[in-house]
């Protein structure tokens, strides 16, 4: 099956800013690809060039076969897009709003009422139908702008940051209604889900996850992949008092960084973890004025990985 | 008709009955423009305040005071006893006139070479040369009376006639009514004015919340959002006009000679100047306020230059030249003529095709502009 989002060497500059750099995407039916990376990165960019909202300086986008720039509306057909900011109109009812996008989406008279409806239940908002958007909690609003993208069955589903700013229940919900629309496709029909996100909690619930930084995708696979790269090298310490440890360590050679967590510190190691590197510190910590309790390597999370590609940025 | 279209008009006019004050203002907006313009700005002059100095005490300075306050131009609001006091008057502005009846009236007039000084306040050039013209058209009836008088008592039956006598014929308009003048003006005003600044502020509305994102990912044509979105506006638009004509007409009495349909067809061409350049006003700003401002911009020198308060004719040849480009030109005369003159069609058949060419200039200028993307 052909990828539903195919994107081919994309660039776009403002001005002199490189906001997009050779970004390659490639997203089949019934993935959730997650595009993470720091503010200003390129996300919400990528995914204006994704949907046409933006004009690429040069590369090729492809939704459902369809060629963006070229077959700009029966590409558009396929889009379910939420923008980063709310962008449904809050003078318009829950059901205004979501008959508004079904229409001009091309969906007939008679289908719309109960589309829109079954949508609304889906999104746990049918008891809100007649109530203004703009009188809406956050989340619920997020939730109609899904409710709103996804009321045509599109079969590609353009996700920016939506859950930033939503409290963790609604957030749950939310994903919660991602992965039903994924898992189903005999239900839903075959969709692909592009989501950016500065959560790496989220980040690990996707299939595949591309970082961005300064407009390159610098580093993509499964959440597994990437925190393979870092395998062995995270390391948890515990011992007192924690900022003097922490200053103890950070200037050991073979520390690339430290971060405080909660109790205890997260070390990255410049290579695998070895008992060698405990009994150092072992010495070297209470040489320093502090005590050690105990150090131990720990899997690696995204956020670790997400931090380590930060680093290199430094480097650089 | 397209669904999508129709699924544009309705949004659109959703959002406009849910906004009350908005259509509120809309609809009462050209009301409170007419009664202000149709009461305030009158050039009409009437009750000009007048001060008298009669050093003459005389029973003939009493008759011509008479005459004076007997057309409804003046009004004796002060009797003074010297010079000084009434050029104080004048001065503060309690009123705009004076008149000084020397000591000697009567004895002159006897002998048939009687002055009288009358003293204007020029500050407002309208009020003195109407009081000027008054002051001098009330002098001269009353000598020419006084001389029939003088003949009659000499006995003879002879009806003096001064040599040449102007006929004046003033035509549709003959009591000079400055409303008639005024309310057709505040059609074109009214239609330019709320086309040009309703279609600029919802094209930028959707920019400015954000929405025209979510509008641009759907497979609207940029054609379908321009129409949809103007659609209730020209309708609006086309309602305050009639609003306008029929309380000019049966309030304050402004004739509607000319034919409806012509009236109609004038207000429609024009609607699309007001759309163009508040189309083409969206497409340079970024928020409302700008697109309002924007408008504003081309309001005031239409409203100036188009021959609004002014008779273009009056203006600085360059001004004239400026005027051409302006639509409410075109409009306010074939508004005028239309509802004083009752011409046909052949009579406005040149100021109908500049509106046409000016409308599709300015609406291919907005379309070529407004691009359905973010950058």
């Amino acid at each position: 099956m052909a990828d539903l989002i195919a994107a081919l060497h994309l660039h776009k500059a403002f001005g002199s800013l490189q906001a997009v750099k050779d970004v390659s995407l490639s997203i089949p039916a019934g993935q959730i690809y997650g595009l993470v990376g720091a503010d200003g990165a390129g996300k919400t960019t990528t995914i204006r060039l994704l949907c046409g909202a933006l004009k690429g300086d040069s590369g090729e986008t492809r939704i459902a076969g369809y060629e963006i720039n070229r077959q700009t509306e029966e590409a558009r057909a396929h889009i379910g897009y939420l923008s980063q900011r709310f962008s449904l109109y809050e003078d318009l009812t829950v059901l205004e709003n979501i008959r508004f996008f079904a229409e001009v989406r091309g969906m007939q008279a008679s289908e719309w009422r109960p589309r829109c409806m079954e949508i609304l239940e889906f999104v746990g908002l049918a008891a809100f139908k007649d109530r203004l958007a703009g009188m809406l909690s956050g989340g619920m609003k997020q939730k109609l702008g899904l409710a709103s993208a996804l009321v045509t069955r599109p079969k590609v589903l353009l996700l920016d940051e939506p859950t930033t700013g939503v409290d963790p229940v609604t957030r749950q919900d939310f994903w919660q209604l991602i992965i039903r629309l994924v898992a189903s496709p005999e239900e839903t029909g075959e969709v692909a889900v592009l989501i950016s996100t500065p959560y790496m909690d989220e980040a690990a619930r996707c299939h595949r996850v591309g970082f961005m930084r300064k407009g390159a995708l610098i580093a993509e696979g499964t959440p597994g992949q990437l925190r393979a790269r870092l395998n062995g090298r995270v390391m948890e310490l515990r011992g007192s008092p924690l900022p003097l440890v922490k200053q103890v360590v950070s200037g050991q050679p073979g520390v690339e960084d430290v971060r405080a967590f909660g109790d205890r510190l997260h070390l990255r190691l410049k290579e695998a973890y070895s008992p060698q590197i405990a009994a150092s510190l072992k010495k070297i910590i209470p040489a320093g004025g502090g005590t050690f309790v105990d150090a131990r390597p720990v899997p690696p999370t995204l956020e670790d990985v997400f931090m380590a590609l930060a680093h290199e940025e430094n480097q650089e | 008709m397209n669904s999508r279209l129709i699924s544009i008009i309705r949004k659109e006019f959703i959002q406009l009955f849910r906004d009350k004050r908005m259509l509120a203002l809309i609809l009462v907006i050209p009301l409170v423009q007419l009664f202000l313009l149709g009461y305030a700005a009158v050039n009409d002059v009437r009750n000009v305040p007048l001060a008298v100095f009669d050093q003459s005490h005389s029973v003939e300075g009493r008759e011509l005071l008479a005459a004076f306050q007997a057309a409804d131009y003046f009004k004796l609001t002060y009797a003074v006893d010297s010079n000084d006091e009434m050029l104080s008057l004048l001065e503060t502005g309690a009123v705009k006139a004076g008149m000084v009846i020397p000591p000697d009236y009567a004895i002159r007039l006897q002998e048939g070479r009687a002055q009288v000084s009358f003293i204007l306040d020029g500050s407002d050039p309208t009020v003195a040369s109407t009081a000027l013209a008054a002051a001098q058209l009330i002098g001269q009836s009353k000598s020419t009376e006084m001389m029939q008088q003088k003949i009659s008592r000499m006995g003879s039956t002879v009806k003096i006639q001064p040599p040449v006598e102007v006929l004046t014929t003033v035509l549709y308009n003959p009591d000079m009514i400055s409303a008639y003048f005024m309310i057709p003006g505040v059609i074109g005003m009214i239609l330019f004015a709320i086309t040009a600044i309703l279609t600029a502020t919802s094209v930028v509305r959707e920019r400015e919340r954000g929405t025209i994102e979510q509008l641009i990912v759907t497979p609207i044509r940029p054609i379908e959002l321009v129409i949809g979105k103007i659609t209730p506006y020209v309708l609006l638009s086309l309602f305050d006009a009639v609003e306008v004509i029929a309380v000019g007409h049966f309030w304050f009495g402004v004739p509607i000679r000319g034919s409806l349909l012509l009236i109609g067809l004038a207000c429609s061409v024009f609607l699309f100047s007001g759309l163009g350049i508040g189309l083409f006003a969206s497409t340079i700003a970024n928020t409302q306020q700008e697109a309002m401002l924007t408008v504003w911009m081309t309001l005031l020198p239409a409203i100036f230059l188009g021959g609004f308060f002014f008779p273009i004719e009056n203006m600085p040849q360059i001004l004239q030249a400026i005027s051409y480009a302006i639509p409410l030109r075109y409009f306010l005369r074939i508004i005028r003529v239309l509802l004083l003159k009752g011409v046909g069609i052949e009579s406005i058949q040149g100021d109908m095709l500049a509106l046409v060419i000016f409308g599709v200039v300015i609406m291919s200028a907005a379309a070529l502009r407004f691009r359905k993307r973010l950058d």
